[in-house]
């Protein structure tokens, strides 16, 4: 409370400047704000601007910028990573003390807009949107509101063992159908080896693999939600893997886990769909097989198709408690779209950009340490990431992975159906929103 | 309180020939000057984050209009958090499991200390720095550490006990069976906490005059009479107090579970009670139903805590009452 009156003082006072100093800049409809979704004040008045975020390397980045803004400096926190980075950040708004500049997943914008921690950027970062593909615009707008500028997006490609698909004679699959009868393949070639595992530890890679599909899981119809996380798209999605599970075709163990390394370090797992930044991932996890994975497309739903979908990615928004909302946009907008900023997030923070400027241009011209033997991984992740649809993100999306992770653990723990497993998560959402106070359609 | 205070002063006052008046003003002032620190930690750090904790618990974050993601707001709910937490099925597997395990832990963890600070103080034992350094030092490590160690010993292919099972050619044990994983994760507490058990009770039984040995010993009792008869009698007020350590660590067992639980499907995100409360609170945003659960649930500890105690005291140390 005590916070809300502070700041709507701030913004009334920083109003009552820009108007005195005549510095207009109000060419934003929505005037009833207090706040003003047009960053009233000066952007190159002096600032100090507190960044939270947890991208590799990212000081090194900033110190371009402020070398050359030697007045609206960035200091960058390292509090935390992911959801636990939403967490704190929800907590230290609440106590009045947020930073100025957030680092957020796409899936958790929509909790830090209906908390009211970010600003609506709508009218701020307008000038730079043609700078970003549709799709990846549409991760960070909410109906004709957008709350964040796109940093790195994170379209879904398959990484495959080149040389033990070459050992057995597999073929990549280019279909679903496809991976399922190669699954089946691995396993009478190969007993001991599995072409993929299905990760109950993973809602994301699950949510992209929905998308590629077509899923639509949160769809807002005026002021109300519609969920369809048990639409046809994400049933035949579930349903697939929930064979291929049952069956034994491929593993059932989660990902990210000492053992999951060791299975992707010593190729009893055989490929991973994955995104564009699992090259990095696999350099972490399973730094000896060097030269031994290429990556492709993924599989497709029908032939002739050609579709892929978001796992993870983030993009940079600003709090409405911060001081310097103009200076603040200006950083943001040069973090996101100049050629030098770009450049140095992908040589030095090894990010996949979401401005279509940042994808093609010489830092990506070599391709990632794991994959030496793929010099066009960029470019034919380029020509994937074009192909990507993503969908629009929810207001609880934590209640939905969280429900996913409980009943697809619970499916693979007891033989349950997956199809269950989805509609479970269906339910806990749409429960979720109503208790929450959200008008839900079927 | 003012009450016992002046009766305090007087007797004293009584007792020594000081100047009465003088005496009753230094000790009317002196004792809270000298609590105040502790009151004031005491009131900011405990007190108020459970009055904080309570108001919240009766509070909801709502929508409330504003946009096609809302505004929230926080609200009064009244008693909705509690029904609503209460009245989940999961809260009560949670604590069926934590009982379950709870079975498991401090009897093996307490009877293994037993065991071990009985047979250091054999006499003769030979190394008995050493060995309690060695039972002590895993109270040492960190349980988030201790939780990694063993998780790593868990899974099939980075564990060296699958290793030596293969080699001996004996079927591996798998430690995240849905219907042994219990034991798994006790297996770590109990791993932990021997060790500080062991040295509480090690500590005590050098406590013991030696003379009640050395009559025993001439009245013919072996060893093994004396540890029975003398030794756990003797040491049954630290048996109570270690017990109710481990019955409150039960309560709030959290971590090797928490920490286990992304490397299996076997755990899920509420199979204690404290991982349901922090999934609500960190995971789904939503302290408030996290504060209901948690204040639902320390009455529930405080209540059974009494109850124990009182049970414990009438049976350990009913002479003295």
């Amino acid at each position: 409370m005590h916070r809300r009156l502070l700041m709507s003082a701030a913004g009334a006072t920083a109003t009552a400047l820009a108007l005195a100093a005549c510095n207009g800049g109000g060419d934003e409809p929505d005037a009833n704000e207090t706040t003003g979704a047009t960053a009233a004040g000066d952007a190159d008045a002096p600032a100090e601007l507190a960044f939270w975020t947890w991208a590799t390397n990212i000081e090194q980045v900033i110190e371009i910028w402020n070398e050359q803004n030697p007045e609206q400096q960035v200091s960058v926190d390292r509090q935390a990573q992911g959801d636990e980075l939403i967490t704190r950040v929800l907590t230290a708004a609440e106590a009045g003390n947020e930073p100025c500049l957030v680092h957020t997943e796409y899936q958790a914008l929509p909790v830090l807009v209906s908390n009211g921690v970010v600003r609506d950027l709508t009218g701020d970062v307008a000038d730079v949107r043609d700078a970003f593909p549709e799709a990846a615009w549409g991760l960070t707008s909410f109906g004709d509101q957008t709350f964040a500028v796109p940093q790195d997006i994170a379209p879904m490609m398959l990484y495959y063992r080149e040389d033990l698909f070459q050992q057995y004679g597999l073929e990549v699959p280019s279909t679903w159908d496809d991976f399922a009868a190669l699954a089946a393949q691995v396993r009478q070639v190969a007993p001991e080896r599995y072409l993929t595992t299905f990760s109950s530890g993973d809602p994301g890679w699950f949510a992209g693999l929905a998308q590629q599909a077509g899923a639509e899981w949160w769809t807002n119809e005026g002021e109300a939600w519609s969920v369809g996380m048990a639409d046809e798209a994400t049933t035949r999605v579930a349903e697939f893997w929930g064979d291929l599970v049952a069956q034994d075709l491929i593993d059932d163990q989660p990902m990210y886990t000492p053992e999951w390394n060791a299975a992707m370090n010593d190729g009893t797992l055989l490929a991973w769909p994955s995104a564009v930044w699992g090259a990095g991932v696999l350099q972490g996890v399973a730094p000896d097989t060097a030269g031994l994975w290429r990556a492709a497309p993924m599989p497709q739903w029908s032939d002739g198709e050609d579709a892929t979908g978001y796992w993870g990615g983030s993009a940079t928004a600003i709090t409405e408690g911060c001081e310097y909302p103009a200076q603040a946009a200006k950083f943001v907008k040069w973090l996101n779209t100049s050629p030098e900023a770009l450049e140095a997030m992908i040589t030095l923070g090894g990010l996949y950009p979401a401005a279509s400027e940042g994808q093609t241009g010489p830092a990506l011209e070599e391709p990632p340490v794991m994959l030496p033997n793929q010099p066009e991984f960029f470019a034919l992740a380029a020509e994937i990431a074009g192909t990507a649809r993503g969908f629009t993100w929810g207001p609880n999306v934590n209640v939905a992975y969280n429900a996913y992770n409980e009943a697809f653990q619970g499916a693979i723990e007891s033989g349950g159906s997956f199809t269950d497993a989805i509609r479970s998560m269906q339910d806990a959402t749409v429960a979720d929103l109503e208790t929450q106070g959200y008008e839900v359609v079927e | 309180m003012t009450d016992l205070t002046t009766t305090d002063a007087g007797t004293g006052g009584a007792h020594r020939p000081v100047g009465p008046a003088r005496r009753r003003r230094a000790s009317s002032g002196a004792p809270y000057l000298f609590m105040l620190p502790a009151m004031a930690l005491f009131a900011a750090f405990l007190l108020a984050p459970i009055i904080y904790a309570g108001w919240l618990s009766l509070r909801a974050s709502r929508r409330t209009g504003g946009g096609i993601l809302g505004q929230r707001t926080e609200v009064f709910v009244g008693l909705d958090n509690y029904a609503r937490s209460l009245s989940d099925p999961e809260l009560y597997t949670a604590l069926g499991r934590m009982a379950v395990y709870g079975l498991i832990v401090v009897p093996v963890m307490l009877g293994l200390a037993l065991l071990f600070a009985l047979l250091l103080d054999l006499p003769n034992v030979r190394l008995r720095t050493a060995t309690r350094v060695g039972i002590f030092l895993p109270y040492a490590v960190p349980g988030v550490i201790a939780s990694l160690l063993w998780g790593f010993l868990y899974l099939p292919r980075v564990s060296p006990i699958r290793e030596a099972f293969d080699t001996v050619g004996l079927p591996p044990p798998d430690f995240f069976d849905p219907d042994t994983v219990i034991l798994s994760v006790a297996n770590i507490a109990v791993w932990g906490g021997v060790g500080f058990n062991m040295v509480v009770m090690f500590t005590a039984l050098r406590a013991i005059p030696p003379e009640l040995y050395d009559s025993a010993r001439i009245d013919g009792a072996s060893e093994r009479q004396i540890a029975l008869r003398i030794k756990i009698p003797l040491l049954t007020p630290v048996l109570v107090m270690t017990g109710i350590f481990s019955l409150i660590a039960t309560l709030q067992v959290f971590t090797e579970p928490q920490i286990l639980r992304p490397l299996t499907n076997v755990i899920s995100s509420s199979w204690m009670p404290l991982q349901k409360i922090y999934t609500d609170a960190f995971v789904l945003n939503d302290i408030y139903s996290a504060a209901a659960t948690s204040i639902a649930l320390a009455g529930a500890s405080l209540v059974l805590s009494l109850l124990v105690l009182s049970v414990m005291q009438r049976r350990a140390f009913g002479e003295n009452q």
